[in-house]
């Protein structure tokens, strides 16, 4: 019997999940060729140190390549650095790239992420306001930071909080601005982000919450980050970090629906059959959370779901199920979120030698945690509440708040760990 | 060579958990297994400076902390991304109440 070779997967974008989802298709024993697509020159890296150590390394740091160095050689995956895909021809299952030349494919994985958010104020772009994505913006702005440094951090989310925390560590003078009434949005919960606020500010960052930005103009020495009230904050340097947007720009221009992000089904199938997406630049149906659809910024997410279209791409048909979880490092303590706050009706606070640790309920339904401290007596705990929540637990809210009660006792029957 | 050093008493961990034993610059996890048996890997994670003390253990399996790194306590295999370097082990044994590991 004749058959047509195959001719192979290609995955745009060698971030975390497109390169997870080409090391777990040889994982799993698929033997085809593997394309990866990566609109940088580096090898695939971790972002997630990219507004932490490579901040603060005394010396200037080296990427740190995902699987470490000669992992994508020794697996036979084919990477393309800085050679990024212009259109999809879904007719002739080929993807076009820039040097013109095209690639056809079986399936076709879209890991291509998301882009900062640039600031819609006069002046932002004439007086060179920062944004964090890549290893290159990370090592612009470390080239940038110094002591006495003074920097503006536009926007109280993960990315400028952490940016904040690592800059005062360089010995920046540093101020952050949110326009929301409030650091860190509705995923973080209102008590756990006045606890992050508080840490920021003890440790000499200042935060001005609630208030509106107009413009940011030119001075003789620097620039000036003006507010609603008037107020003038004086910056030698801006940084914003006011969220992404995914990249969807490819899958729109293919005919492929984009509802905030490139819309996938359970498996991250696109409309088309052949077609997945995975990681930052899709929304999703969650079925722990009644198919609500999300879209998560997160490594952990990156790598569940890269895993998790790896098998979809061959063929596998289980939905993906993976509960979110969060994580962000500021001034040595951890933030950890699991599952989505904003989704309970009903909060218990567990003290924890005077650290609160918040389950949030829906209808008795344990739907997140979120904690804020030192790693050791946050993370173990988040990690069961995972669990706890992947299974779909009620567990009677005062033994929740019962510090003495471990959380492993509600897992019943215990979780299978390979 | 073998060289033992007193780590813990054996009820200092909990069942199904782990403590940081540090000694001559250089940090452990001790583990005690739900079968209240004892193991000793290097403390931190393969993949990022982070202690696995920190971590939960849950059957056989130690998870990092911060990236759900997986490893294998008995033998110190990496079991799941993006853990891909086994820790090392260190035999130990338990007598009179004591955890000891064997630094030789």
């Amino acid at each position: 019997m004749q058959t047509t070779p195959d001719p192979g997967i290609v995955i745009i974008g060698a971030g975390e999940a497109g390169t997870r989802a080409a090391l777990t298709l040889r994982e799993k024993h698929y033997a085809g060729p593997i394309t990866l697509l990566g609109a940088e020159s580096h090898l695939p890296y971790e972002r997630p140190p990219l507004s932490k150590t490579v901040q603060t390394a005394p010396e200037p740091p080296a990427p740190t390549l995902i699987g470490g160095a000669g992992t994508l050689a020794a697996q036979n995956i084919s990477y393309r650095a800085g050679n990024t895909a212009t259109r999809i021809d879904r007719a002739s299952q080929e993807v076009h790239l820039r040097d013109g030349t095209a690639l056809r494919y079986s399936r076709l994985l879209l890991a291509t992420g998301a882009r900062p958010r640039t600031l819609p104020l006069p002046g932002a772009e004439q007086n060179g306001v920062l944004y964090l994505r890549s290893f290159g913006d990370a090592m612009a702005l470390r080239n940038r930071l110094a002591p006495g440094l003074r920097l503006a951090v536009i926007g109280g989310g993960f990315i400028g909080l952490e940016m904040a925390a690592s800059a005062l560590e360089r010995g920046c003078d540093v101020t952050v601005v949110e326009m929301a009434p409030r650091i860190l949005g509705r995923a973080v919960p209102a008590q756990i982000a006045a606890l992050v606020a508080a840490e920021h500010r003890a440790a000499g960052i200042t935060i001005i919450e609630g208030i509106g930005l107009t413009a940011i103009e030119q001075r003789p020495n620097g620039c000036a980050v003006i507010l609603a009230d008037g107020r003038e904050l004086e910056a030698d340097a801006i940084i914003a970090g006011i969220g992404a947007i995914p990249e969807t720009a490819l899958a729109e221009a293919a005919g492929l629906p984009v509802e905030n992000g490139i819309r996938v089904d359970g498996r991250l199938a696109t409309e088309d059959p052949l077609i997945f997406a995975a990681g930052d630049c899709c929304s999703f149906p969650h079925p722990v959370f009644s198919g609500r659809r999300l879209r998560l910024e997160a490594w952990r997410n990156a790598q569940d779901q890269g895993r998790h279209a790896a098998g979809s791409l061959l063929g596998e048909t289980a939905a993906f199920a993976t509960v979110p979880w969060f994580w962000s490092d500021q001034h040595g303590s951890t933030l950890q979120i699991s599952g989505l706050p904003d989704e309970g009706n009903q909060t218990v606070t567990r003290d924890i030698d005077g650290m609160p640790f918040l389950f949030h309920l829906r209808d008795g339904c344990l739907v997140g945690a979120s904690a804020f401290g030192p790693i050791g007596k946050v993370a173990r705990d988040i990690r069961l509440a995972e669990m706890l929540i992947e299974s779909g637990a009620s567990p009677d809210p005062a033994a929740l708040a019962n510090p003495s009660v471990k959380l492993k006792t509600f897992l019943q029957p215990r979780a299978a760990v390979a | 060579m073998e060289h033992w050093v007193d780590a813990c008493a054996v009820n200092d961990i909990e069942e199904e958990d782990t403590i940081r034993f540090d000694h001559a610059g250089q940090s452990f996890a001790i583990y005690r297994l739900e079968d209240d048996r004892y193991f000793a890997t290097g403390g931190f994670c393969t993949h990022e400076n982070v202690h696995l003390a920190d971590g939960l253990v849950m059957g056989r399996i130690i998870e990092c902390p911060k990236h759900n790194g997986r490893f294998d306590i008995p033998t110190g295999q990496a079991k799941g991304a993006p853990a891909c370097i086994n820790l090392r082990t260190f035999g130990v044994k338990v007598e009179e109440g004591r955890v000891f590991i064997n630094l030789g």
